[in-house]
C-alpha cells in the first residue's frame, strides 16, 4: 500500500504554523517515511497548477493554516477541499481567524489608508493603493482581491477537523500527525490536538480569591511566578480558553492570550472571558467599578485576540 | 427621516429578574399602564445571571436592543448579584463601543417590584431611542416585522 498523501498550505498567516511543523524535529523524518507530501509551498517546490491537475479527493489529508482574507486564500481553500479527503483547519487563524481577523475591527479602506498612506515609514507620494486589476502597457495585471471581512476556514468551506493554537505546540502536532497516520480519527468536526478542559486545569499556579482591584498590563508589573495572574490583576484568558498547550506562556510568566480558542460548550470566548474577569472586580461602588473597567484598554483585542472571525458578532459595524 | 424609519418597530430582548423587574413589569400590566409592546421579556432568576454572551447572542441573532433590568443595588435577592451585573456591564459597554454598537441599544436599569410606572417609562424611552437609531440588522439577520 502506498503512503497517505498530505498537503500543507498557508493562507493569511504568519508562517508560525510551518515552524510548528518543523518543531517536530527528528520526528519529521519518521513521518516523512510514512506520509508523502504532495504540496507544501513553504518547503517544497510545487505549483498551484500541480494541485489543480490532481484528481479530486486524491490527497488524503490537507493541513490548512491561515485565515481567509483574499480571493487567493479562498481559491486555495476551495481547491484543497475539492482535492482532499480530509481537510484540517490547522492553527488559530484557520480555526478562529487568529490575529488577521483583528482586521475585522475596521475595514479594507481604513486598512489600506493606514498601510499605504499613513504609516511613517511609507513613501507613497502618488497615494497608490493596490487594485485587483490594473492596466499597464503590456496588458492587464491582476492581484488577489483583498476582502473587507476576514473569515475562518469553515466559514469558507466544509472542514473535517480543527487543530487550535498559535501555533499548535510541538507535541500536539506530533499527536495529530500520529492520529492521522493511524487512520483512527474521531468524529467529524472534532477539535484534535488539544484538551477538553480549560487551561486553568493544567496551570500550576496557586489560585486565590480572584479579587481584582486594578487591571495591570504586562509591562506595568513583574508578576509573582507562583500565584494566579488574575489574582494579580493581569488579564489571563485561561478560564475561557481550551487547554492542551501545557500552559507554556504561564511558565514564561506571561498571561494566556487565548490562542487555543473557547472551551467546549462555550459559544463566545470573548464574552465569556469578559464575564469571568469583570465578575471579580473587587468593589461594590459604581464609580470604583467604572475605574477598574477603564483598565481594560482594548476589550476586543484582549478577549477576541485569536477568535474574532468565529465569534458571535464576527466584526465591528462597517 | 425616511418612511421606512418611522414605520420601524424595534425588537428588544428584555432580561428581567424574577424578584424585581419582572414583578415590576407585571405590575405595569395589572395597573393597565400603556407602554410599547416592543420588549420580548425573558424572566431570569437574577440580573447577575445575564452573561454577556446572552446579550451578544441576542444582538447577533437579530435583536435591535437588549434591556437588562434587575433590583436596585442593595436590594438584590441574592445579596450582590446585581453588583456583578454592573461590573460586567461596564466592560461590556466598552467592548460594544468598539464593535460600533450604540450605547442606547444595550441598557441596564433598576426596576423594583413596585415600580410598574418606571418599567413602562424605561421601555417607552428605549423604544423611542431605537426607533431613531433604526434597525441593527447584525449579520444581515432581518428583524421579523410585527
Amino acid at each position: 500500500m502506498s503512503n497517505p498523501k498530505a498537503a500543507i498550505y498557508w493562507a493569511s498567516s504568519c508562517g508560525g504554523c510551518e515552524i510548528a511543523m518543523l518543531e517536530l524535529g527528528m520526528n519529521l523524518i519518521d513521518i516523512s517515511k510514512k506520509v508523502d507530501i504532495v504540496f507544501w509551498p513553504a518547503a517544497l517546490d510545487f505549483k498551484y497548477s500541480d494541485v489543480e491537475a490532481m484528481p479530486d479527493k486524491s490527497i488524503d489529508v490537507s493541513f490548512f493554516n491561515g485565515a481567509i482574507q483574499t480571493s487567493e486564500n479562498e481559491h486555495m481553500a476551495k481547491l484543497l477541499r475539492e482535492k482532499s479527503k480530509i481537510l484540517i483547519a490547522f492553527g488559530a487563524c484557520a480555526y478562529g481567524g487568529g490575529i488577521p481577523a483583528l482586521a475585522n475591527t475596521t475595514g479594507r479602506e481604513q486598512i489600506f489608508t493606514r498601510v499605504y498612506k499613513e504609516t511613517p515609514t511609507t513613501d507613497n507620494p502618488d497615494g497608490i493603493i493596490p487594485q485587483a486589476k490594473s492596466q499597464v502597457k503590456e496588458g492587464e495585471l491582476t492581484i488577489p482581491e483583498f476582502y473587507n471581512t476576514v473569515r475562518t476556514l469553515n466559514q469558507t468551506v466544509d472542514v473535517d477537523y480543527y487543530v487550535p493554537g498559535c501555533p499548535p505546540v510541538g507535541e500536539q502536532v506530533l499527536a495529530v500527525m500520529n492520529t492521522v497516520v493511524s487512520g483512527k480519527l474521531p468524529p467529524k468536526g472534532s477539535v484534535i490536538g488539544a484538551s477538553d478542559k480549560s487551561l486553568c486545569d493544567e496551570c500550576k499556579r496557586v489560585k486565590g480569591e480572584r479579587k481584582i482591584k486594578k487591571i495591570m498590563r504586562t509591562y506595568q508589573v513583574l508578576p509573582d511566578t507562583e500565584k494566579c495572574l488574575l489574582d494579580q490583576g493581569v488579564i489571563c484568558m485561561g478560564p475561557a480558553t481550551r487547554g492542551g498547550c501545557g500552559a507554556q506562556c504561564l511558565d514564561a510568566n506571561m498571561p494566556c492570550r487565548g490562542c487555543y480558542g473557547p472551551v467546549p460548550g462555550v459559544l463566545d470566548q470573548g464574552a465569556k472571558m469578559l464575564s469571568a474577569l469583570a465578575s471579580n472586580f473587587d468593589s461594590e461602588n459604581e464609580e470604583e467599578i467604572q475605574k477598574i473597567a477603564e483598565g481594560v484598554v482594548d476589550p476586543i483585542g484582549t478577549f477576541y485576540r485569536y477568535g474574532l472571525a468565529r465569534s458571535l458578532l464576527r466584526r465591528a459595524k462597517a | 427621516m425616511s418612511k421606512l424609519k418611522s414605520n420601524f418597530e424595534p425588537r428588544i430582548v428584555g432580561f428581567l429578574c424574577k424578584w424585581c423587574a419582572y414583578t415590576g413589569a407585571d405590575l405595569a400590566g395589572t395597573s393597565r399602564i400603556k407602554y410599547p409592546p416592543n420588549v420580548n421579556p425573558i424572566r431570569v432568576m437574577c440580573s447577575g445571571r445575564v452573561d454577556p454572551v446572552l446579550v451578544i447572542k441576542a444582538l447577533a441573532s437579530g435583536a435591535d436592543g437588549v434591556l437588562i433590568a434587575g433590583c436596585h443595588p442593595g436590594d438584590c435577592h441574592y445579596t450582590n448579584g446585581n453588583v456583578k451585573t454592573i461590573r460586567r456591564f461596564r466592560v461590556l459597554q466598552k467592548m460594544l463601543d468598539q464593535f460600533g454598537i450604540e450605547r442606547d441599544r444595550v441598557r441596564l436599569e433598576w426596576v423594583s417590584a413596585s415600580e410598574g410606572e418606571k418599567y413602562a417609562r424605561v421601555v417607552e424611552s428605549m423604544t423611542e431611542n431605537l426607533r431613531t437609531l433604526g434597525p441593527l440588522n447584525w449579520n444581515g439577520k432581518k428583524e421579523v416585522s410585527s
